[in-house]
């Protein structure tokens, strides 16, 4: 990446990316540009390089960061009325790490509302565009993030991912994105969606620079009591020696103990072995997910991919995963129902969006009881306890405006499986079948170092295709969420492109604490040039050097910006 | 499953959400085929199976017991309410 120095300028760095911002405005990547802090903090970073002060190891670098993380540049809206005009007095840890190292934040990126989706389609501030082709999808929820990275507007944004959020938009714009090991980065100060699956992560061009973030980011945290000692050590040589997590009682206290099926041992004692080509792997193939249901150009990536592994001297394992069928089932319970606990919060009480007038609110709420108690007489009760009393009146207008509908049927399904009756039936089977899909992956981290699937069965979609179909929306994710139920560090890279030029991505899954593992495999072996010019994964890595795609965007929108579009 | 216009109810009820008449319809019919959809799980025997409720590999963590100074102080925090007097967050009357 593009590091400010005493020849290329953090002010020169920062007003390219905001200038590229802006003319990519048509594709709604930002709810927010951050043009005069961005340029101010710029300034005082070439001011200490002209100086010959230290600066970070981003110094200069500009970013853009998901609208769910908080900070005090900007609203934090999680791209949702709810959080509208919160502005918070907070900044997320990751936050902290990445601008004490010098990234600048030129914007804040569009999402799912609440990160609730696969396409960015539900952001409260409308959908964000394909970085390819601006008729489909961006993917999601971290759509925005991914389309301003494949624009080569910023050098990395950050997502998050609860079940395929970053992996599936870095598939679907042709860039890298990251969901590290469950704990490895702190969430504190990012809008809490499902607790027990939600990862910080980030999405960059190159694993390399993914290495990078993960050396600054992945650090216990006090005020997030579920990250992990610190584990990550870099497997690539070339960074400032100064960024290597030094203590080798961080290595010790990560080792971990036995009480739970989800430990793996393999993790962070082995030898590194910096900068030598990642020895020959064992590489697992899931026989389920190379079946019809996934695109044809897909499958063909997966197979390419693989016969390049070969030639590379890896080995390919065929795995026998037949729980994971039911991944897809199993995180449409247990998400929801941390989503409905989660969300509860938002009562526009002490923050966010407050619906009107309270009496606006009981004349609004009378009505609707007299309205639903001429048609039925069984939703009188609920609507006339909303009436009786201003308090709970107000708490169900302020949410009922709030969310958006996919976060209306989430918090409900939320509440149906929690619900008495229901709770063994639905929420508690499926911790038990989580139980299974962890033992599953564990077994098969027994037989081989990585798992090679696609991110989800086919490259971006139409805007509008499956908007209207909730379950053809969860289906994008069938592939993407076993790996956050079990706690998983997954890589999305790019693996080629469709005949009309639509990326194709495939996701490379590790044991627990591998993450920095993946990232070296994947640097040898999808990113460098070092495989014969004929592999495809290889060549849509170069792709991604020089843009082809977005020359063509640029040309397309030139028109637009003419017009008087900034 | 067939999902009643009273379970719905029911439903917006423990989410606090007052539905309109035409969300009660549209959301009855979606969550009719999600909950229909997750419901394939009945398929995967989990006898005798533990439930994972967590993956972080939960250690107790002792601290001292002493205050720790938060970012944000108490203005602040007010000042993200939607409404404010004399340093309290100001609701609609209860009583």
């Amino acid at each position: 990446m593009k590091i400010a120095n005493k020849t290329v300028t953090a002010t020169r760095l920062v007003k390219d990316a905001i200038a590229k911002a802006k003319h990519f405005s048509d594709h709604n990547i930002f709810t927010f540009v951050n043009e005069v802090e961005a340029l101010k903090r710029a300034a005082e970073i070439d001011a200490k390089i002209s100086a010959g002060q230290p600066v970070g190891r981003l110094a200069g670098v500009p970013y853009a960061l998901k609208d769910n993380f908080q900070s005090k540049s900007g609203n934090t809206t999680a791209s949702s009325k709810m959080l509208e005009s919160l502005h918070s007095p907070i900044t997320a840890t990751a936050v902290k790490l990445l601008e004490d190292e010098g990234a600048i934040m030129i914007g804040r990126t569009n999402l799912d509302s609440f990160a609730h989706g696969s396409s960015t389609e539900n952001s409260y501030f409308g959908a964000t565009k394909n970085a390819v082709d601006s008729a489909r999808v961006a993917g999601g929820s971290s759509g925005g993030s991914a389309v301003a990275t494949a624009l080569d507007i910023v050098e990395f944004a950050t997502g998050t991912d609860t079940g395929g959020s970053i992996r599936q938009p870095a598939s679907f714009n042709g860039v890298y994105g990251f969901k590290p090991t469950y704990g490895a980065i702190s969430r504190y100060g990012v809008v809490a969606m499902a607790s027990s699956t939600d990862c910080v992560g980030f999405f960059t061009k190159t694993p390399e620079d993914m290495d990078l973030l993960m050396q600054i980011t992945a650090r216990q945290d006090y005020y997030d009591p579920t990250t992990l000692p610190d584990f990550y050590q870099s497997r690539f040589s070339s960074h400032d020696p100064t960024s290597s997590i030094d203590s080798a009682s961080s290595i010790e206290k990560s080792i971990p103990s036995t009480s739970s099926p989800i430990h793996n041992a393999e993790a962070s004692s082995s030898a590194l072995d910096f900068d030598a080509p990642s020895a020959p792997a064992r590489i697992g193939i899931i026989k389920d997910f190379d079946n019809d249901s996934v695109a044809p150009e897909l499958r063909r990536a997966l197979s390419d991919t693989i016969s390049a592994l070969e030639a590379k001297g890896h080995q390919i394992v065929s795995l026998d995963m037949p729980s994971l069928k039911h991944a897809l089932a199993v995180y449409y319970i247990i998400v929801p129902a941390e989503v409905a606990s989660n969300l509860s919060r938002h009562d526009g009480i002490r923050y966010g969006y407050r619906a009107d007038q309270v009496s606006t609110l009981m004349s609004k709420s009378a009505q609707d009881s007299t309205l639903t108690s001429a048609s039925d007489s069984s939703a009188s009760a609920t609507q006339d306890s909303a009436s009786s009393n201003p308090l709970s009146a107000l708490y169900k207008n302020s949410r009922n405006l709030g969310f958006m509908p996919e976060n209306k049927r989430r918090i409900m399904i939320g509440n149906f499986v929690l619900s008495s009756g229901f709770y063994d039936a639905y929420y508690r089977k499926a911790q038990k079948a989580r139980t299974i899909i962890i033992r599953e992956y564990a077994k098969a981290f027994e037989q081989c170092d990585y798992i090679l699937t696609p991110v989800s069965p086919s490259p971006a979609f139409k805007l509008g295709e499956k908007i209207d179909d909730p379950i053809a929306m969860y289906l994008e994710d069938i592939m993407s969420t076993s790996v956050n139920l079990a706690g998983l560090p997954s890589l999305a890279f790019p693996a080629g492109q469709t005949a009309d030029h639509l990326p194709l991505g495939l996701q490379l899954v590790g044991a627990r604490r591998s993450d920095a593992k993946i990232l070296k495999f994947a640097h040898d072996n999808f990113y460098a040039s070092n495989l014969s010019s004929t592999n495809r994964a290889d060549q849509t890595s170069q792709d991604n050097q020089d843009y082809p795609a977005n020359q063509n965007n640029n040309q397309d929108h030139r028109t637009s910006q003419e017009d008087g579009r900034e | 499953m067939k999902i009643t216009r009273e379970e719905i109810l029911h439903l917006a009820e423990l989410s606090s959400f007052s539905l309109s008449e035409e969300e009660i319809s549209s959301l009855g019919a979606d969550l009719e085929k999600i909950i229909n959809y997750i419901s394939e799980l009945d398929q995967l025997n989990t006898d005798d199976v533990a439930p994972t409720y967590q993956v972080f590999e939960m250690e107790n963590v002792w601290r001292a017991d002493e205050i720790i100074p938060q970012e944000a102080d108490r203005e602040q925090l007010l000042a993200t309410a939607p409404s404010e007097q004399d340093y309290q967050i100001k609701v609609p009357k209860v009583l």
